[in-house]
């Protein structure tokens, strides 16, 4: 099963290092992991994604608390409705044949191009990894040259009553 | 000159304000400006060891022996590397250590300095916490979270870096006298509801049982233990950590399950309808074949530490809180009333019955000293004085657990989650220094002594009254049972002959030693070393090839064992 779980944290020295450790002292998966500072003074909100049966998930939970330096866990379910987004930038090799064509799909994405040089494309596009993993099926074939994707973030939705 | 300190003073009146009154380690370049505190004050004693593993578990002794928190200081790079296993030892304990290291200067932290490496990053996976102190206006109040971190939730090992231009700057002192973290509360009372719906399970059971770890001991909570096994007449086991946590020689008490567990608290487990697992974390040395564990019972855990819960085997009530206050709150609503106890009986005398069936036992001998003969004598010997054992590990280690009886906590010491050779003897020292008026017996296995007997030169120094008893086999002993059981007599590199003469050895140290080798000698030999003031070392020949039983073997379920 995948599990999303952002974790709040003390913004300090080394912390980064103490989750990555802990998923691999443990031998738990980790597929993505963004972090960033966050408004609130001090902080950084982590976003994870991971996967293992229940009891392993539980476990990261219980063991992303226990951390001295972790303050929320949130971990997303079925019981708690989040939405997730994903950004890639996508760099592509173009040609007068191509250009159309990725012009189009980036379109149809609702993406951005960001940079443009003689002979190629950078784009950005947002959306659930899904929606990236099927804009880069499509892009493939034409030509892709680079890829950075920032992993998921996620937040609850707030309930609609 | 304003009211400033230097870094190494500030450093100084933290640990007056915490109390601390040991500090064991050795200098080292890093750290010479401490050194130089400490040489310009009195309440703080420096006990200078001869290897930094043997000064942590000193601190570690001191910590378990007392409940405090134990205080190492050791010098950057090697004196850091070299404190490891200590640290580690004491994480896999839960034992509360505040680790100080020297550190290069800031501006060549990253360098490859001379001395320099990464303990921060090292001890991240075996300290509960750790930091680096990279401005000297932090040092106060990072060594005020280091004690508060070691010490209260699960306790356990902090370590605290501190570069040595940290040392030498100066800042205004000025020491807090409470702490939030607002990323750290451990939980210590328990859910209301969730001890209420225990008290019922725990009414209604037929065949319950208590599982007692180290937690209680941590917590303190030994009283109201007994107190819930007296009054509901529940029969408790202990784990290793928890040995004297129950009275071993109270009528309910079990003795100890696992591995070499006794046969009756092994059989319990297997038959209890309700277990009651408080302060311990179903450890594969106690649960053999986890999918086998005891297959009839429901299970209630009551732990400090949410992660224990639910990690090797599904808990049906889990209470996450303090042993103390949780068993408190259960012990007020908990109705006992004849008809529990009547139904007691019939669970008691299978009990019995077992107990009767395979006591733990050996076979006794004349001709060659029986090591389990020397412990049971021991335990006859010192009941009176109340001492602390400390013991290597080994078959020395498990014949302690087995045939010592621990009725009070904080006298038995050993290395239980991490099971270090060589922490023992250095334990037992640390032991003395924070109880000096109590005997430390040392049991050790030769193989063991032999990785911290430097240390002999603090017993030397202070005249401690530790006295040390080596079960003598030659041999890695407890290595050499698991070849001679599962791997066809091939002793594979556990044969250790050659070895010191132990007693010319303490006696080059100034130490009184002697050796046994007859049966008949043992109990004066020990006499003699009770009796002694002062350090004595004894080393007992014993039966070379003695195994350590009843035995589960790894990864079998605790219903198969092998009783001789
Ligand atoms: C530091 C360390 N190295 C290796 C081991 C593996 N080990 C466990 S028990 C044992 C033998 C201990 O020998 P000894 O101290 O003589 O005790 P005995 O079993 O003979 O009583 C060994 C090598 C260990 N526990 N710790
Ligand atoms: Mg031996």
């Amino acid at each position: 099963m995948k599990r999303i779980f952002s974790v709040i944290v003390e913004n300090e020295a080394g912390v980064l290092s103490r989750i990555a450790n802990l998923f691999s002292a443990r031998g738990y998966n980790i597929e993505s992991l963004n972090v960033a500072p966050i408004n609130e003074l001090n902080l950084s909100r982590m976003t994870i994604v991971t996967e293992g049966d229940e009891n392993i998930l539980e476990q990261i939970g219980k063991q992303l608390n226990k951390l001295i330096d972790t303050i929320k866990v949130i971990e997303y379910s079925d019981d708690v409705p989040y939405v997730e987004r994903e950004m890639a930038l996508i760099k592509m090799h173009t040609d007068s044949s191509t250009r159309a064509e990725i012009l189009r799909i980036v379109d149809i994405f609702r993406g951005k191009i960001v940079d443009v040089s003689q002979n190629s494309y950078t784009i950005e596009v947002t959306g659930s990894s899904e929606k990236i993993n099927a804009i880069l099926n499509l892009l493939e074939p034409l030509g892709i040259k680079e890829i950075a994707r920032t992993g998921k973030v996620a937040m609850s939705r707030e309930s609609k009553q | 000159m304003s009211g400033k300190l230097k870094g190494a003073e500030i450093f100084i009146e933290c640990l007056k304000k915490e109390g601390v009154k040991h500090l064991f380690g050795i200098p080292g370049g890093a750290i010479i400006d401490l050194h130089d505190a400490i040489y310009k004050q009195k309440d703080i004693e420096f006990i200078l060891t001869r290897h930094e593993q043997g000064a942590v578990h000193m601190a570690d002794g001191y910590a378990r022996s007392t409940g405090q928190v134990g205080v190492s200081l050791v010098t950057s790079g090697p004196g850091a590397t070299n404190a490891v296993t200590g640290i580690a030892t004491a994480y896999m304990d839960s034992i509360p250590l505040v680790v100080f290291t020297g550190q290069v200067p800031t501006h060549l932290i990253g360098n490859d300095a001379f001395q320099e490496v990464d303990i921060v990053g090292i001890t991240r996976s075996c300290t509960k916490h750790n930091f680096l102190v990279k401005d000297v206006k932090d040092l106060a109040y990072t060594i005020k979270k280091a004690f508060y971190i070691a010490r209260t939730g699960r306790p356990g090992p902090v370590l605290v870096d501190i570069p040595k231009d940290v040392q030498t700057a100066s800042c205004e002192f000025e020491y807090p006298d409470a702490i939030h973290l607002r990323s750290y509360n451990p939980t210590y009372h328990g859910n209301p509801k969730q001890i209420k719906k225990v008290a019922k399970v725990i009414e209604q059971a037929e065949r319950p049982l208590l599982y007692i770890g180290g937690g209680v001991i941590t917590s303190n909570a030994h009283k109201e233990v007994l107190e819930l096994a007296e009054r509901l007449q529940i029969p408790a086991f202990t784990t290793l950590m928890g040995i004297g946590a129950f009275p071993a020689d109270h009528p309910l008490s079990l003795g100890m399950a696992g591995m070499h567990g006794t046969y009756k608290a092994n059989m319990a487990i297997q038959y209890c309808d309700l277990l009651i697992s408080i302060g311990a974390r179903f450890d594969d040395r106690i649960t053999g074949k986890v999918s086998e564990f005891a297959p009839n019972a429901q299970v209630v855990h009551i732990d400090i530490d949410p992660t224990s819960i639910s990690k090797n085997i599904k808990v049906d009530y889990p209470i996450v809180g303090d042993a103390k206050l949780v068993l408190k709150e259960l012990l007020s609503i908990l109705k006992d009333n004849n008809k529990i106890h009547q139904n007691r009986k019939k669970w008691l005398d299978l009990i019995k019955k077992w107990d009767s069936e395979h006591p733990l036992s050996y076979e006794d001998s004349d001709k060659v000293i029986k090591p389990q003969y020397v412990i049971q004598l021991l335990n006859k010997l010192t009941k009176e004085l109340d001492p602390i054992v400390s013991t290597e590990v080994g078959q020395h280690q498990m014949w302690v657990a087995q045939f010592y009886n621990f009725n009070k906590p904080r006298r038995f010491l050993t290395s239980g989650g991490l099971g270090t050779m060589g922490f023992g003897f250095p334990a037992g020292i640390g032991a003395s220094f924070a109880n000096p008026d109590k005997q430390v017996f040392v049991i050790a296995g030769d193989g063991s002594f032999q990785m911290n007997l430097q240390e002999l030169a603090v017993l030397a120094t202070y005249k401690l009254q530790t006295k040390v008893i080596i079960l003598n086999n030659s041999y890695l002993g407890m290595v050499r049972q698991w070849q001679q059981l599962f791997y066809g007599r091939r002793y594979a590199n556990t044969n250790i002959e050659v070895q010191p003469d132990f007693v010319k050895l303490s006696e080059s140290y100034g130490i009184i030693a002697k050796r046994v080798e007859d049966k008949k000698d043992v109990e004066q030999a020990l006499t003699e070393l009770i009796n002694y003031n002062g350090p004595y070392v004894l080393d007992i020949k014993i039966e070379r090839e003695e195994n350590v039983y009843p035995m589960v073997p790894g990864g079998a379920p605790l219903s198969e064992m092998i009783l001789t």
